[in-house]
């Protein structure tokens, strides 16, 4: 076990069974790959050998990886047409309640009732619309994405430092049902895993 | 002419058809592309910065100055009168939001189109972008007369329960800007956060591992994260795209709704989004080649970059010039003769036509020079040209601006504008602002985005091709 540079507790973690070893302060098993390909390849073995809590990760988007990893179509779509939604409903409803409802005032000798009252609504209701979706997108995003998160496991490791410049990681957490030390270690360096360390909680 | 830097090196423009050009030259790999822009923001700072950085900040003092002594006297230190209440401060804001533009549709329009391009020049393009609608931002706030009451354009009601007019351009003009800088700074941010990553992993002292770190938000690049988050940019450049179109439109409405003579125009909208993109991409060229001398960025920003650039502004220019000549046509063809009056006599001759005329030789004479392919490709050509398409941008908005206003229907109530030592200091203050905004980013953001660079510099991998393949060597050794 001597081969894992990594704290007393993690190496006493390993020795016991699955459910010990995650109570014990275990996160997970992390792999270095050669290139992106190579990170795509893995992906896809440790998916197919049943694993459900992994993540890769690399400096860039990998194109084909999320059908690697065997996830679906991220749903910010569905969170940015909500703010959208959100944001014609609040043009639209600002602008009659100012200029329709509150204080009807004539402008050019434009109708102030009817439908073609709200045409010159029109652009601020756009502009409101992109303005919602905008931040439904950024805070979609970082919501889904679990940030801010200041701390994580991998961030620990000084190797890891490279995942933001030109190292490309696998990191198999140890809640994953399937996972095994001995098992799971084997199956990365069959796969082109290379430097594997054990992650501390 | 003499090309400053090695063409034998650098053959990105001297391609056959159907081939593609390496858009990061030399072979370099992620690991020099995370050194070489990293490296900008880490290393010492270069002899320049300094004075450059004292100059640009204490013309933005300048600009201040001019602020606040305008506001503790009254808009009667500018030049304005009765007919001109418009001038240089509407010229100046939509000379500084259409400069804007270039950025956003770098970053957006020319993402959905999937131009690898431009992943090398769209951090700092759309840095501009932000920076630029700051220096608009000043103007018609400070024009408004009363500061103190410019919260009446905030869609609330004052005092009296009178709210703002939704019906005026001017109110939807409060919108779009608004909403277009805010919209920019998210995407810039967003496309940030993995590099700011980079930033707080490299860190050597502590204090730089925290600022970067919080802004980073714990970004660590997991492919569960950039699913999101590549969904997130892209959904922020299709909402940008049609976005920033709205913002020149509507600042096209200012004047198009009015029936002043020489602004009531239905072509104004596209006409002005496309001189936007025009005067912004010039912006952009005579920021990024200065930047890429002297951090020696040649390898990241090719030649291949710059031209495609002077094509953007080629093709741009042919439609302002379409524009300009449908506006005599239209002008001509109406019958009317305050229309006339404004292009042919106010224009064309008198008192104005020294900037009319500079304007025509600025943005439609000086960028044909882009039709040969030796000036397109010669850095000191482009940043020439680039610099009159600024200048006559300006004087696009001034012409406009203030020629109809100085001469509409009625002759006795026409007047002529000079402007004051105020408006000029005011304007050349606002560039201040603007280099100031610009230096910082240079110096503490990366100023090309790496993530993005890393996405693309391997992809020709089947193209055969001795740069792409020494690109490849080295990618994968």
């Amino acid at each position: 076990m001597s081969q894992f540079p990594i704290g007393s507790r993690a190496t006493e973690a390993m020795r016991l069974s699955k459910k010990q070893a995650a109570s014990a302060g275990l996160y997970g098993m992390m792999a270095q790959f050669e290139s992106a390909d190579a990170l795509v390849d893995a992906a896809e073995v440790v998916r197919d050998a049943g694993y459900k809590k992994f993540d890769v990760y690399s400096p860039f988007p990998i194109h084909g990886m999320d059908e690697a990893m065997g996830l679906g179509r991220s749903l910010l779509g569905w969170i940015v047409l909500g703010g959208g939604i959100t944001g014609v409903i609040t043009g639209v409803g600002l602008q009659w309640y100012a200029a329709m409802y509150e204080y009807p005032l004539i402008t050019a000798g434009k109708p102030l009732t009817g439908f073609a009252a709200l045409i010159p609504f029109v652009p601020v209701t756009f502009e409101l619309m992109i303005l919602f979706s905008a931040f439904a997108a950024v805070g979609g995003m970082i919501l889904l994405n679990g940030l801010p998160a200041w701390y994580h496991p991998t961030l620990k490791r000084e190797s890891f430092a490279r995942a933001t410049d030109d190292g490309f990681f696998l990191v198999i957490e140890a809640a994953d049902p399937r996972f095994d030390v001995d098992v799971t270690k084997k199956l990365l360096e069959e796969n082109g895993g290379r430097a594997i360390e054990l992650l501390e909680d | 002419m003499s090309l400053p830097i090695d063409t034998t090196i650098d053959t990105t423009t001297d391609i056959t058809a159907g081939e593609r050009a390496p858009l990061v030259l030399s072979g370099r790999g992620y690991k020099d592309v995370t050194d070489k822009i990293a490296g900008i923001v880490e290393n010492k700072l270069p002899r320049w910065w300094l004075p450059a950085f004292a100059t640009a900040f204490a013309l933005s003092g300048v600009c201040f100055g001019m602020i606040a002594y305008l506001v503790a006297t009254g808009v009667g230190v500018w030049g304005l009168n009765h007919p001109v209440g418009w001038a240089w401060d509407i010229t100046n804001f939509v000379f500084w939001v259409g400069i804007g533009h270039a950025g956003t549709l770098i970053s957006a329009i020319l993402f959905l189109l999937r131009q690898k391009w431009r992943t090398s020049i769209n951090r700092a393009a759309e840095a501009m972008t932000l920076f630029a609608v700051c220096c608009a931002g000043i103007f018609p706030g400070i024009h408004v007369g009363r500061i103190w009451r410019a919260y009446y354009l905030a869609p609330v009601p004052n005092s009296n329960g009178i709210w703002p007019n939704f019906r005026s351009p001017l109110l939807w003009d409060v919108f779009a800007v608004g909403s277009y800088a805010t919209v920019s700074l998210l995407f810039w941010y967003v496309g940030l956060i993995p590099d700011l990553a980079t930033m707080r992993d490299r860190a050597k002292t502590k204090l730089r591992q925290v600022i970067y770190g919080f802004f980073a938000l714990g970004w660590r690049g997991s492919n569960r994260q950039w699913r999101h988050y590549e969904m997130a940019y892209l959904l922020l450049a299709g909402l940008s795209t049609p976005l920033v179109l709205s913002v020149h439109t509507v600042v096209s409405f200012d004047f198009a709704t009015s029936n002043v003579p020489g602004w009531h125009a239905t072509i104004f909208p596209p006409y002005f989004v496309a001189g936007a993109v025009f005067g912004g991409f010039a912006m952009v060229l005579n920021l990024l080649i200065p930047v890429r001398k002297l951090f020696g960025l040649h390898d990241y920003i090719t030649t291949r970059h710059l031209e495609n650039m002077c094509k953007v502004i080629l093709a741009m220019c042919c439609i302002l010039s379409y524009a300009y000549s449908m506006e005599f046509f239209t002008a001509w063809y109406s019958g009317s003769p305050f229309e006339k009056f404004v292009f042919f006599n106010t224009r064309m001759q008198g008192w104005m036509a020294w900037a009319f005329w500079t304007m025509i030789f600025c943005n439609v004479v000086s960028p044909q020079l882009f039709w040969f392919k030796r000036f397109r490709t010669n850095p000191y050509t482009i940043f020439i040209v680039a610099l009159c398409v600024n200048v006559g941008m300006w004087f696009e908005r001034f012409v406009i601006i203030v020629s109809s206003l100085s001469r509409d229907f009625l002759p006795s109530s026409w007047d002529q504008f000079h402007p004051t030592w105020v408006d000029v200091l005011t304007f050349v203050g606002s560039f201040g602002v603007f280099f100031t905004l610009f230096l910082l980013f240079i110096r503490f953001v990366p100023l090309v985005a790496m993530s993005e660079v890393k996405g693309v510099i391997d992809v020709k991998k089947d193209e055969p091709d001795e740069l792409v393949a020494a690109t490849e060597m080295q990618v994968h050794r």
